[in-house]
């Protein structure tokens, strides 16, 4: 298991230096000293745009692996509680309203959409601890802040800005500075911390909800943890490259074959996982040789969509 | 010696009464079965001393503390539950399975030499030490019944509950679990078991409470308790009670 963990280490700093070095110039590593001026376009362009990558893929793949073990359900993702739609929208609303010029202000709206989100699944379906109530309400929570991110863009005052608010929910990690990460960093790192705390709850809930309770696991604290710790992640994560889906799906079910299937097992590797997997998809889609640059978001869900239909076809038997 | 008691115990669900004024103690080293016809309070009393229900009235008690205050892992230590539902939800081997039974005494995943050995032990006692390394899909029910009474067993709890332990084993399966239970009581801890065949609770049961529309009928050493007239009051049936040739007790439902 620490075997595994070291081994995607050795890869995510692989993956940091093939990022570095690609994009429309190719940046050799004999021009990576600061007499270079090309080093200006790593300090500038590319290490935050790598950091920013790797929390955001650490984010998603961590709260994925949560997810699917509070959930316990391998189809869950980030986005089925709701959290990646409203933090959506959250951000949607400050561009529509042309906030988006103040850098601080389209991530505290994406958190505040996100908190907004939770703060709504917590209201509806907290008091129970019941999962089929907290998934269902978070379907809901989906839908409704989606269909007022199509209001929204509906009724955008400017092309300009509808044009704007549909670049932004494709997600990207093109153009990202040293403030982005300023702001995803603290947020990515406490939510982080707080879902690290759930391993020992989620092996527990593997037994059921009943032999949880009785084996020590207080299911409200567990739901608050996973509340805060998926809006902090997940809504950091939107606030700083937008929506960006299947991240979290795949991740653990990628290491799961390698670290056994115990919850608490996968949790670590899929934090690397997700950080390398975004890590080599940002890079591979620098790469592309496309007239503009392939959103990254649309280049998971391109990969996503499948795999998700792949696990589907390879559950069915027992689905059924 | 651990007592595990109810005192005046009342449960309102729904505004239906499901337990009333119920009081009992426990006593450990011994199996107790709670006994009763479909919605007499059984599994509910049993959620009420596992803390898993918070009673309307009166209290569940462990050593003369309220269940519902106890510092969680430690109650989780001394109350080990086996529910009803044989869910695993990830596909795990038996021995991380049986080792998720010690959550209650590790921080963290990391398992002490201690924990080892009572995992060893739970293994054996359920004769599935050499299972330990298969997966838990690909057991068959008795197997995977044993693997998740080996999970209760592991946490060495002072208190075995079980909500219907019996329920879809087929009867080479029933009476071995039966034996394993009352394996658990020789060695000290108290066993309380949710049943509903009475043929079965009377060959296992050390003490019986016998529970009608969430009153107690009759609580206290099975032989007193199992009796035509308390179980024609309690169930609404007639029975014959015997002795086979070979001495056992049986209990055979003849009426209404």
């Amino acid at each position: 298991m620490t075997r595994l963990n070291l081994g995607l280490l050795v890869a995510l700093l692989l993956a940091a230096c093939l990022s570095v070095a690609a994009g429309k110039v190719w940046v050799p590593l004999d021009a990576w000293s600061a007499a270079d001026p090309r080093s200006i376009i790593i300090v500038e362009l590319r290490l935050p745009r790598m950091i920013l990558g790797m929390l955001v893929g650490a984010a998603l793949g961590l709260s994925g692996a949560v997810m699917q073990g509070y959930l316990r359900n391998p189809l869950a993702d980030p986005g089925l509680f709701g959290v990646s739609a409203g933090a959506a929208f959250g951000a949607v609303l400050a561009l529509y309203f042309g906030y988006a010029a103040q850098i601080w202000l389209l991530p505290a709206f994406a958190l505040a959409g996100a908190a907004g989100t939770m703060g709504l699944l917590a209201v509806i379906a907290g008091r129970s601890g019941s999962l089929i109530l907290f998934t269902l309400a978070g379907m809901i929570l989906t839908s409704i802040a989606g269909s007022l991110t199509s209001l929204a863009i509906s009724l955008a005052p400017t092309p300009f800005v509808s044009s704007q608010i549909v670049t932004w929910l494709l997600g990207a990690l093109t153009d990202r500075s040293w403030d982005d990460v300023k702001v995803a960093l603290p947020l990515i790192l406490l939510g982080g911390a707080i879902l690290a705390t759930t391993g020992r709850s989620l092996d527990a809930l593997t037994l059921g909800e009943q032999a949880a309770r009785s084996m020590g696991v207080d299911p409200r604290r567990l739901q608050l943890a996973v509340i805060a710790g998926i809006a902090l992640t997940v809504g950091a994560s939107v606030a700083s490259a937008g929506v960006i889906g299947f991240v979290g799906l795949i991740v653990p079910h990628m290491v799961r074959p390698l670290a056994g299937n115990r919850p608490s097992a996968i949790l670590l590797p899929s934090a690397l996982g997700g950080a390398l997997l975004l890590t080599l998809a940002d890079s591979l889609v620098r790469l592309a040789p496309t007239v503009s640059e392939l959103r990254l978001g649309i280049a998971m869900s391109m990969l996503g969509g499948p795999f998700f239909l792949y696990l589907l076809l390879r559950m069915r038997r027992k689905l059924a | 010696m651990s007592i595990l008691a109810v005192d005046h115990l009342g449960l309102t669900l729904g505004g239906n009464v499901v337990l009333d004024d119920v009081r009992y103690a426990f006593r450990p080293g011994r199996v107790t079965t709670l006994l009763g016809a479909n919605g007499a309070g059984k599994s509910s009393l049993l959620a009420c001393l596992a803390a898993l229900r918070v009673p309307t009235r009166g209290v569940a008690t462990l050593d003369g503390g309220d269940v519902q205050t106890l510092d969680r892992r430690a109650r989780a230590r001394a109350i080990g539950l086996l529910p009803q539902a044989a869910d695993v939800h990830w596909d795990i081997d038996v021995a991380t399975l049986v080792g998720l039974g010690r959550l209650p005494h590790t921080g963290r995943w990391s398992m002490t030499a201690a924990d080892r050995a009572a995992v060893d032990q739970a293994l054996a006692a359920t004769d599935m030490t050499v299972l330990a390394g298969r997966s838990v899909e690909r057991l068959s029910g008795g197997e995977r019944g044993r693997a998740l009474l080996a999970r209760v067993l592991a946490g060495q709890p002072d208190w075995l509950l079980a909500d219907e332990p019996l329920a879809n084993l087929d009867p080479a399966h029933q009476l071995d679990v039966l034996a394993r239970l009352r394996d658990v009581a020789a060695g000290g801890s108290g066993v309380i078991l949710v049943l509903h065949d009475l043929h079965l609770a009377s060959r296992v049961a050390d003490d019986a409470v016998l529970l009608k529309d969430g009153r107690v009928v009759a609580a206290g050493p099975a032989s007193t308790v199992l009796t035509a007239p308390l179980i024609a009051e309690a169930y609404g049936v007639e029975v014959e009670i015997g002795v086979t040739p070979a001495g056992h007790r049986f209990i055979l439902p003849i009426g209404r």
